[in-house]
C-alpha cells in the first residue's frame, strides 16, 4: 500500500524524528451471522509530534472505526481486524499482548469521543474519574491522583476546579463536560491524542473554545493530533493535514490548504460545493447525489463511482481505468498529493 | 433528603390506616361465628358467649370495631387472641423467624443470583448464559407451593441433605426454605443483573474506560458492575418487603413457626386481632423497605436528587 516515501521505517525504528504513529494498510470488518461489514479497507497515514491530521469523511466512512482499532477498543467479535500494522514507538500494537496494549492506552495514545456526558460515568465524580488515569497506570494514591485531577481542571481551563472536581458529569455543560474528557486524556502527557468528533455536540462558540483548548495543548505538549470529524470548517482551521475518508479508503490526502482550495478527488470536490460559502451569496448548494455505499456490499472499482459526476465507465475509459471495473490505488498526484482516482489530473486540472 | 424522608414516613401513617382498616373489614366479613368455632364441639352456654363477644367488641358495628382497635393501637396495644395470650406477644415469638428466613433468602438472592447473572451476562450466548437462561425459566415457571414440597420431599427426605420441617437445627434448618422462597425472585435477580451488565458493556463511558487503559477486572466492576447494580439493588429492596408476605407458604410448608404461618392458622381460626396485627406490620414492611430503597438509589446514583 502507499505510504509516504521513508516515513514508515523510522516508527518502526523506534528513533527519528518523524513520524510518531504509522497505520499501514488497516482492515476492519464486523462479522455478523447475515454478512460481512467491511468498514475499514486498507488505510495508511502516519502521524507526527505536533502535527494535526484530520481524517474527515460522512457517517460510516470508517474513520472512528479505524481510530478505535488503533485504541484497541473494538468490540472483538464482532470486529476482527484481518490485515494491518499499526506501529507506535517501534512496536506493532496489533501484535502486543493485550496487557502491554493496555499500557499504551492513556500515557502513549488516548483519545477523547464526540458525546461526552454519555462517555463519563454518570455515578463518579469527575476528579475521581481523571484521577484513574494516575491510579491505574503510577500507582498512585486516590489522595494523589485527585490533586493531580485538580490540576488538570485547571489546565484545561474549568473555573474553580477545586471546588468542582467533586462534582458529577450531569452537573457540568456539554463545553466543561468535554474539557473533563480532554483533561482525562492529556493527563499522562500522551504522544498522540485521537479526538473523534470532539466538538459535533457542542454549540457553536463553544466548538471554538474546545478547538482552541486541544490546539493550546498541543503546542505546549508536542502531541500529535488526529482530528476526526465531517465538519469541513474545523478542519480549515486546526488541521495542518487532511485524509478524506470513503468507504473505509483513504481516497484523497494532502496538506489542508492544497486538499481544500483544490481537490484532487471528486468526492472531495463534491464536499467542498456541499458547503456554504460565505463569499458566493444566492448560489444554490450543490448536494453530492445518491447514498454512501452498503459496506457489506461496496461497488466494485471505485466505491464512489455510482455517484461520481466525472466517471468513465467502458469504451469511454481509458485502458486499465475502467471506473466501475478497476479500483484506483492511492496515488501521488502532484508532490505532497495523494488522491484515488484514475481522473485526478482532469479533476485538478493540470 | 431529610426532608423527603420526613415526607415518606408521614405517608405511611394513612396507608397504614388504610390496609388496616381494609383487613379488619375482611376478617369482619367472614362468614362462620369466631367464638362457636373456639369451642369447638363442646356448646358453650349462651351467657358464656354473649360475654366473650362482649369481650372481644364483636357486638359493635364495624366501624365502632376498627375506631376501639386503634384506639388501642395508639396505647401499644394490638389486643388478644381468643385464647388471651396478646398480639404483640406473637409477634414477638414469630417474627425473628421470619427475619431469618427472609435474611437467609435475600442472601441467596444477592450471592447466587447476582454471581449467575454477572457470569453470564459478561459471556453473552455463551455455555453458561443458556444454562442460566434455562434454569432461571424452569424455577419462575412453577409454583411455589409446588417447588416447596418438591425440595423438601427430594432433598430432605430423600437425600436427607437438610432439616425436613421446624427449626431445632439452628440456622442451618433455615436454609432449605430460604432457597425455596429465594427462588423466584433469585431467577428475576439473574436475569435483571445479566441484561443489565450486558447493556451497560456496551456503554459509551466503558468504551471510556477501555481508552484509558483501565486494567479490565478495574473496567468490569468498577465501571460497568456497579452502574448495573442499581436496578438490581432496588428489585432486592422492594423484594424484602414482599418476601415477608410470600413466607406464609414456605412457612406453613417446612412448619416454621413464623408470621407466615401464624397468619395463616389466624385467618382459618378467624383471630381478627392476630390477622389485622401481623399483615399490618407486614405492610409497614413493605413500605418501610421501599422507602430504604429509594434513599439507597440516591446514593447509588448522583444523578437522583428529591430536594
Amino acid at each position: 500500500m502507499t505510504t509516504l516515501p521513508g516515513s514508515a521505517p523510522s516508527v518502526r525504528d523506534g528513533g527519528g524524528s518523524a513520524p510518531i504513529l504509522a497505520v499501514e494498510d488497516l482492515f476492519v470488518e464486523f462479522r455478523t451471522r447475515e454478512n460481512v461489514v467491511n468498514a475499514v479497507n486498507g488505510i495508511s497515514y502516519t502521524v507526527s509530534s505536533g502535527e494535526t491530521l484530520a481524517i474527515l469523511g460522512e457517517s460510516g466512512s470508517g474513520k472512528s472505526v479505524s481510530a478505535q482499532a488503533i485504541m484497541g477498543i473494538l468490540d472483538t467479535p464482532p470486529a476482527q481486524v484481518p490485515n494491518g500494522e499499526i506501529w507506535f514507538e517501534g512496536r506493532n500494537l496489533l501484535t502486543l499482548p493485550a496487557e502491554e496494549q493496555r499500557k499504551v492506552r492513556g500515557p502513549g495514545i488516548s483519545m477523547i469521543f464526540q458525546d461526552a456526558l454519555s462517555s463519563l460515568n454518570p455515578v463518579y465524580s469527575v476528579g475521581f474519574q481523571i484521577g484513574e488515569m494516575f491510579r491505574a497506570h503510577r500507582g498512585l494514591s486516590r489522595k494523589e491522583a485527585k490533586k493531580h485531577a485538580v490540576e488538570l481542571m485547571d489546565r484545561v481551563r474549568i473555573p474553580a476546579a477545586a471546588q468542582r472536581v467533586n462534582d458529577y458529569p450531569h452537573q457540568f455543560s456539554g463545553g466543561m463536560r468535554q474539557r473533563v474528557m480532554i483533561a482525562m486524556a492529556i493527563a499522562l502527557d500522551p504522544k498522540i491524542l485521537i479526538a473523534d468528533e470532539p466538538t459535533t455536540a457542542l454549540d457553536v462558540t463553544v466548538q471554538a473554545q474546545v478547538m482552541d483548548l486541544l490546539k493550546d495543548l498541543q503546542r505546549e505538549t508536542g502531541m500529535g493530533l488526529v482530528l476526526i470529524t465531517h465538519d469541513l470548517g474545523v478542519v480549515n482551521e486546526v488541521a495542518d493535514n487532511v485524509a478524506v475518508m470513503y468507504a473505509g479508503r483513504i481516497v484523497e490526502r494532502g496538506t489542508v490548504d492544497d486538499v481544500f482550495t483544490r481537490p484532487a478527488h471528486p468526492y472531495t470536490e463534491g464536499l467542498m460545493n456541499s458547503v456554504p460559502n460565505v463569499e458566493v451569496k444566492g448560489g444554490r448548494l450543490q448536494p453530492i447525489t445518491g447514498q454512501p455505499p452498503n459496506l457489506s456490499k461496496i461497488p466494485s472499482g471505485c466505491p464512489f463511482h455510482p455517484r461520481c459526476a466525472r466517471r468513465r465507465l467502458g469504451a469511454e475509459a481509458a485502458p486499465g481505468r475502467d471506473c466501475a471495473g478497476d479500483r484506483p490505488p492511492l496515488r501521488l498526484v502532484v508532490p505532497g498529493r495523494e488522491a484515488a482516482c484514475h481522473y485526478s489530473e482532469e479533476v485538478l486540472g493540470v | 433528603m431529610g426532608r423527603y424522608v420526613a415526607r415518606r414516613l408521614l405517608l405511611t401513617i394513612p396507608v397504614l390506616l388504610g390496609a388496616s382498616f381494609l383487613i379488619f373489614a375482611m376478617v369482619y366479613a367472614l362468614p362462620g361465628d369466631p367464638i362457636r368455632a373456639l369451642a369447638g364441639e363442646r356448646p358453650l352456654s349462651p351467657a358464656v358467649m354473649a360475654q366473650l363477644r362482649d369481650d372481644f367488641n364483636l357486638n359493635d358495628p364495624l366501624g365502632v370495631q376498627y375506631l376501639k382497635y386503634v384506639g388501642d393501637l395508639l396505647q401499644g396495644d394490638l389486643g388478644t387472641d381468643f385464647r388471651g395470650r396478646a398480639v404483640t406477644e406473637t409477634i414477638a415469638r414469630t417474627l425473628p423467624v421470619t427475619v431469618k428466613l427472609t435474611a437467609v433468602a435475600v442472601g441467596f438472592e444477592i450471592v447466587i443470583g447476582i454471581v449467575a447473572g454477572v457470569l453470564a451476562g459478561i459471556r453473552r450466548n455463551g455455555y453458561f448464559d443458556n444454562l442460566v437462561l434455562v434454569s432461571t425459566t424452569i424455577i419462575v415457571s412453577i409454583p411455589i407451593l409446588v417447588l416447596a414440597f418438591v425440595t423438601q420431599f427430594v432433598f430432605g427426605l430423600k437425600l436427607g441433605w437438610f432439616p425436613i420441617a421446624g427449626t431445632q437445627e439452628g440456622i442451618y434448618s433455615y436454609l432449605l426454605p430460604g432457597l425455596v422462597l429465594a427462588s423466584g425472585s433469585l431467577a428475576y435477580v439473574a436475569r435483571l443483573t445479566r441484561t443489565s451488565l450486558a447493556e451497560n458493556l456496551r456503554a459509551d463511558y466503558v468504551r471510556t474506560a477501555r481508552a484509558k487503559g483501565l486494567p479490565q477486572r478495574t473496567i468490569i466492576v468498577r465501571h460497568t458492575l456497579r452502574n448495573s447494580l442499581i436496578p438490581v439493588v432496588t428489585f432486592i429492596g422492594a423484594d424484602i418487603g414482599a418476601l415477608l408476605g410470600g413466607a406464609i407458604v414456605t412457612e406453613s410448608v417446612f412448619n416454621l413457626p413464623g408470621m407466615g404461618r401464624e397468619v395463616y392458622n389466624a385467618v382459618r381460626q378467624q383471630e381478627g386481632a392476630v390477622v389485622v396485627g401481623i399483615v399490618t406490620l407486614m405492610v409497614f414492611f413493605f413500605i418501610f423497605f421501599n422507602l430504604v430503597v429509594d434513599v439507597l438509589y440516591a446514593v447509588l446514583d448522583p444523578r437522583i436528587r428529591y430536594d
